[in-house]
């Protein structure tokens, strides 16, 4: 009897390809689309949850397919979403795609995939998994570099990347896009989703407002001497490394360099004082290996479309990593990830802690 | 013979149509919100039939919601073009006078509520223009909303003009086709119209069941609240029978569109030839801008009542107007905005034939109408008097 997988079908051209190539490949497919949150609408911009839904539907039709939507709109509402708002509320940058990797795809919708017989649970990320010679899991780049998303994986761990599988790891998008057009799938031309799936217009001062029902205060912009420089609209509106729409002019070009929970102010600086050459990374995942025994050279990446850089790594405790840049970096931000890179193979990440100042 | 002319008021159900509903009543019975496989195969059916009528619409699957009828879609684009300007402080919603009732109830309800409307006259060709619907449109318009092919007398309205002004002035634009889709070309993309109403009956479909094409982006308020169907903008369990025939009936009336529309036409002309040689006769509306199958005229010195009960006993199944008015004694509203006196508006016959209808059909009216007016006259005192000259011909 064929193995049986679940395809995690977002309604999207990715995912739709990546359960076409999983029936060729012989797979027992099961598309399920996962509810995550209420869908209501944002403004005149409406949210489709159901819609998204709807064309996942339509893909597991052609391909002649069980679809079911489970609706784990409780689960990301506590996992993904608390977790974003909580982060922001506490001066960080988080980034929720990693968490709901994390906590849902690859932990919740991998379990409930094994209640119902499936043994491999498959998603259209673009990336490639491997096994070494010593019978350990690596993660990969996808061959495709442009729309690697190695980065937003970091954190799985040995038995989860033992029984995923990313078919489109070696496609490129226009190939996908391809396979869509000449299997009839609708969604072919769909394009790419940008944002926060669940702030689709971007905004997410007003989204956290709307979400915890409770009031920012408004506060300094202060420079590094302390010198009051305006007022902010309430700290979570703020983006480290941020310039636009901070409404104050110093006669130079000012940059938000930190966020202060305890003062509610919002640190401005120069470009240049924005970079930092080291960071500590904690809540970390090693793939490639179970502990880093000494400093090794790789490269580190610090935010999704950040070009990876040349660093040390050093393990400086059982949940720690210290990165130390050969160059400094610019707006290291702490919440996002560091993902650790050796040519193609992710050796691991973390989520970014604190940066140390030039 | 017994001749069915009245195509506008509601059609035959297709073979095809009634073969693709079927199996929905008996095997695949399921309701699509369920998880198991039964209600897999009708939420797939429920798909399909939403595929099928988004393609024929030029729309994406998305973009289309279905309704319990014509008039419910109406009424869910008026509600939700009202509550979408309201929300910017927008309450003037421009419309004609001669919409279906499921446009102008609506709109009057709106007006209860504070809303301000603007009726546009009609040209006494039956059509409005663009120019018409640009000189209307304030700053304070939330929506404009024009049928694109009036139910009684056939125009054809320039839907596409009247939503490229629309556009340019950054009004939400609404066309009730009911009398259109499946009759004549309609791309909801060409168009340019944010919303568009259809029903399947008027092509060959079941009863019951309407759609509601709303170009992406525009979040639509329940007229029905309930559970997650239609994406949570329709409650209630989808009539998914009357859903795929309709879909089954739509793409069956979209393929050879072409070809139908110049045989209807060719009916319809020697419908429009023969009926003109009855003396003291008009016919309503543009000779052109007109759908294939659908004429309305006017005879002095009859009632309308009288000649479609004559008509029915001989053998021709035709109307006044709109069946949705036919209890009212009142003469056609839609006649009165084109201007025409009470007398004249309360002699009309409607006449729609369609695809389904023979040459031989079209012999058998131009033989029994004529007749049947010549009847009439004869009994009538009115008819006598103008005659006799003590009052004068209007037509």
């Amino acid at each position: 009897m064929a193995d049986k997988a679940l395809i995690a079908m977002s309604g999207g051209v990715d995912s739709s390809v990546a359960a076409l190539l999983m029936t060729r490949a012989g797979y027992e497919c099961l598309g399920v689309t996962m509810k995550l949150w209420a869908g209501e609408t944002a403004g005149d911009k409406t949210c489709c949850t159901a819609d998204d839904a709807m064309d996942a539907r339509s893909v597991a039709m052609r391909l002649g397919i069980p679809f079911y939507v489970f609706n784990m709109a409780g689960e990301f509402d506590r996992q993904v979403i608390g977790r974003f708002v909580r982060a922001y509320e506490e001066g960080l940058t988080p980034n929720p795609c990693v968490d709901c990797n994390r906590y849902m795809k690859f932990s919740r919708l991998l379990e409930k995939g094994r209640t119902l017989g499936c043994d491999v649970i498959a998603t259209g990320h673009y990336a490639r998994v491997e096994r070494d010679a010593g019978g350990r899991w690596l993660l990969k780049k996808a061959v495709h570099g442009e729309k690697d998303q190695s980065y937003v994986l970091y954190m799985l761990t040995q038995d989860q990347l033992a029984h995923v599988r990313f078919p489109l790891g070696g496609l490129a998008k226009d190939q996908v896009r391809a396979l869509a057009e000449e299997n009839g799938f609708l969604n072919a031309r769909k394009r790419d989703s940008q944002d926060i799936c669940f702030v689709p217009d971007g905004d997410y001062a007003a989204f956290i407002r709307g979400y915890t029902g409770r009031d920012y205060p408004a506060g300094d912009f202060v420079d590094e001497a302390g010198h009051v420089l305006g007022r902010h609209e309430g700290i979570i509106a703020y983006t480290i490394g941020q310039r636009r729409g901070l409404g104050v002019s110093g006669g130079r070009r000012l940059y938000v360099a930190r966020k202060s929970l305890r003062d509610n102010t919002v640190t401005l600086t120069d470009n240049d004082r924005l970079f930092s050459r080291r960071l500590t990374a904690r809540d970390i995942n090693l793939i490639a290996f179970e502990r880093l025994d000494g400093p090794i050279r790789c490269r580190a990446r610090i935010r999704y479309k950040h070009a990876e850089q040349p660093a040390t790594v050093t393990q400086t405790g059982p949940d720690e990593l210290t990165v130390e840049f050969d160059e400094p970096q610019r707006a290291i931000a702490p919440g996002q990830a560091v993902v650790l890179y050796d040519g193609d193979t992710v050796l691991g990440g973390g989520t970014i802690w604190k940066t140390e100042e030039l | 013979m017994y001749v069915y002319a009245d195509n506008a008021a509601t059609t035959a159900l297709s073979p095809k149509a009634l073969e693709a509903m079927l199996p929905y009543f008996t095997e695949t019975y399921g309701n699509a919100s369920s998880l198991h496989s039964p209600g897999q195969r009708a939420a797939e059916g429920l798909l399909w039939a939403r595929e099928t009528v988004a393609a024929a619409l030029g729309a994406e699957a998305r973009e289309i919601y279905f309704t319990g009828c014509g008039s419910e879609a109406d009424n869910q684009a008026i509600l939700t073009g009202a509550a979408l300007g309201a929300r910017k402080g927008k309450k003037h919603i421009i419309s004609t006078a001669f919409e279906h009732h499921a446009v102008l109830h609506t709109l009057k309800k709106l007006e209860n509520e504070g809303y301000e409307i603007t009726l546009l006259p009609v040209h006494e060709n039956g059509v409005v223009t663009a120019e018409d619907v640009a000189a209307a449109i304030r700053p304070d318009t939330a929506l404009v909303t024009v049928m694109f092919v009036n139910n009684e007398i056939g125009t054809v309205q320039p839907i596409a003009d009247i939503a490229k002004v629309c556009r340019e002035k950054g009004v939400l634009c609404h066309t009730d086709a009911v009398q259109a889709v499946g009759h004549i070309p309609v791309n909801v993309k060409d168009l340019g119209v944010d919303m568009l109403s259809l029903a399947a009956h008027k092509f060959h479909g079941p009863k019951g069941v309407g759609a509601l094409y709303a170009r992406k982006g525009i979040a639509l308020v329940n007229v029905i609240e309930g559970g997650q169907q239609e994406r949570g903008k329709r409650g209630g369990t989808e009539n998914i029978p009357g859903i795929v025939g309709m879909a089954a009936a739509l793409q069956e009336a979209t393929t050879d569109l072409e070809q139908h529309m110049a045989y209807v036409t060719g009916l319809r002309e020697r419908l429009i030839e023969g009926l003109s040689q009855i003396p003291h006769s008009r016919l309503n509306g543009d000779r052109e801008k007109r759908a294939p199958g659908t004429v309305n005229f006017c005879f002095e010195g009859i009632e309308g009542e009288g000649l479609l009960l004559w008509l029915d006993q001989k053998g021709v199944a035709a109307s006044s107007g709109s069946a949705c008015t036919s209890g009212s004694l009142d003469p056609s509203h839609v006649l009165l905005a084109l201007g025409l006196p009470h007398e004249i508006a309360h002699g009309s016959l409607r006449l729609s034939v369609d695809s389904w209808n023979t040459p031989e059909e079209i012999d058998h009216i131009l033989q029994v109408v004529p007749e049947v007016v010549r009847y009439l006259r004869d009994m009538s005192p009115v008819w006598d008097e103008l005659e006799r000259g003590v009052t004068p011909h209007l037509i």
